[in-house]
């Protein structure tokens, strides 16, 4: 439509609807942690396609590097050396934005527009629009927003948005040596993550599930994991993530019941000096004060 | 109203300065918050040049707030200690909102309504100091875990929505009370005014009737 090629179903801080006409195929990428290797190729892609390079960091012992997700690092490999009941494992996830489809980082937005949701469900910062308040770093259930000490705004995985508005496929789908990353519509993701999964406990890892938690209505970025009953072991991907009780409170109902309580208080003392009248002082001190003064 | 030399005078320049010092930040900080508090409000962000310059002012505004705050507090609070006949005044609030204060203990400088509210706003501005300096994105959100963090912005946003409605109590009530802002903006009360509203301090700065 008019200055967009994808729709947008939800934006921040707006409380009227988005235009919502057009019909759009949701999207997802699924990443197979059983598949991956580890290589990077898709942390190289993204910054190569989205043109960000990070500063030249430390070793800090471990593989992991960066070490953490940063405004120029969208993506970042977590490496886990894990004991399990089949011995150590060694389980590698791709970490980046889950593009939730009930996004706590939008919730929390106080800008218009800072934060969009698009009708495929790409959930995708508007730097231009941003403000630099960090809120959304607040509400992420997930850790990944990342605010620039150059630019003051805020940064994360934007799943190649502008690729997928030309029927692209994210960077780091395309570079995927092992085809651990696919990308398509969410449903055709449900069922190609449900094979890999009846192909892994077959394998013996009973366990085995997709990752598309309904805490936050599923997420647009899915994992099929070998225990999918302990996420934690991913370098800590939260096992039953959900927008925070506190994020809830702080942007949702709370808001226009405090407006209308402070407009109720200024509407109500107007009304009490129109319904009481002024306090003033009464008659007969006045005219005892008036008195002395004529003396 | 005609100015008398027999006027009382109850606040000192310094006074009045350090009271609308604080009175105009608070207006800036209101403005610039009420922006980020419900999207209704976030046009409030054109009066100070935009979103992010509301964002980058806003904390600087709570500085300036909280350093002449702290100085009215210490000039104050000492007037402001409940005694028994505060409470027994807040006791028969309702008849004083009903234009009826035949009844009311004696108030001194302040009466217990004017106390309590000063003490809510206290404990406001400490809550909003503190959670303040938490969600301070830029300098000291990070050092701060996430789940601080949140509660900080809920109790920020609500202590925030306290206040405002107990300031717009307060400028209601100096409105309602016919001679009080001029004590705001010249310092000197009427002793008709004094008596009326506050007898105790009217007698303790008159020497009458005791």
């Amino acid at each position: 439509m008019a200055l967009q090629s994808l729709d947008i179903q939800r934006r921040s801080a707006t409380t009227t609807p988005s235009p919502s006409q057009r019909e759009t195929v949701e999207v997802a990428k699924l990443i197979d942690v059983s598949k991956c290797i580890g290589c990077k190729a898709c942390q190289v892609a993204c910054m190569e396609w989205n043109d960000t390079r990070d500063a030249i960091g430390v070793n800090t012992g471990v593989y992991d590097n960066p070490t953490d997700l940063t405004e120029n690092s969208w993506t970042v490999m977590r490496y886990a050396e894990v004991e399990t009941d089949r011995g150590l494992e060694w389980l590698i996830r791709k970490d980046g934005c889950m593009h939730c489809a009930d996004p706590g980082c939008l919730k929390a937005c106080p800008a218009p527009g800072a934060i969009v949701q698009y009708s495929n469900g790409i959930v995708d910062f508007q730097e231009e629009n941003c403000i630099g308040c960090g809120y959304c770093i607040a509400g992420c259930p997930f850790n990944v927003p990342r605010l620039s000490k150059k630019d003051s705004k805020v940064y994360k995985c934007t799943l190649c948005s502008d690729r997928v508005a030309v029927g692209l496929e994210p960077a780091c789908v395309k570079t995927c040596p092992t085809g651990a990353i696919v990308f398509g519509s969410k449903e055709d993701m449900i069922q190609h993550a449900e094979e890999r999964i009846v192909d892994l406990q077959a394998r013996g890892y009973v366990n085995a599930g997709l990752y598309d938690p309904a805490g936050v209505g599923g997420t647009h970025v899915m994992y099929v994991l070998q225990h999918a009953d302990k996420p934690g072991l991913y370098s800590g991907l939260p096992n039953d993530p959900s927008i925070s009780p506190l994020v809830s409170l702080w942007k949702g109902v709370s808001k226009p019941l405090a407006s209308l309580a402070i407009g109720l208080v200024a509407i109500g003392s107007f009304f009490h000096y129109v319904t009481k009248g002024p306090n003033e002082v009464s008659k007969d001190i006045e005219k005892e004060f008036e008195k002395e003064f004529e003396e | 109203m005609k100015r008398d030399p027999k006027d009382l005078v109850r606040y000192s320049a310094a006074e009045r300065f350090n009271h609308w010092v604080v009175a105009m930040i608070f207006i800036l900080l209101a403005l610039s918050g009420l922006a980020f508090f419900h999207p209704l409000f976030f046009p409030l962000t054109q009066l100070f040049g935009g979103g992010t310059w509301a964002r980058i002012l806003h904390p600087f505004f709570g500085v300036v707030m909280a350093v002449s705050f702290v100085a009215m507090l210490f000039r104050f609070w000492w007037l402001n200690l409940m005694t028994p006949s505060d409470w027994a005044w807040l006791r028969r609030v309702r008849e004083m909102l009903n234009g009826d204060d035949h009844n009311m203990p004696e108030a001194g400088k302040y009466n217990g309504g004017q106390k309590l509210l000063f003490w809510l706003l206290v404990g406001c501005m400490a809550l909003l100091f503190v959670s303040g300096i938490v969600i301070w994105r830029v300098y000291f959100s990070a050092t701060f875990p996430v789940v601080v963090v949140r509660l900080a912005a809920v109790v920020h946003a609500a202590s925030a929505a306290v206040m405002i409605a107990l300031v717009i109590v307060h400028a209601y009530a100096a409105i309602w009370t016919k001679g009080t802002i001029r004590a705001m903006l010249y310092g000197t009360v009427s002793r008709a005014w004094a008596k009326q509203h506050h007898p105790r301090w009217f007698k303790e700065v008159t020497g009458e009737g005791k």
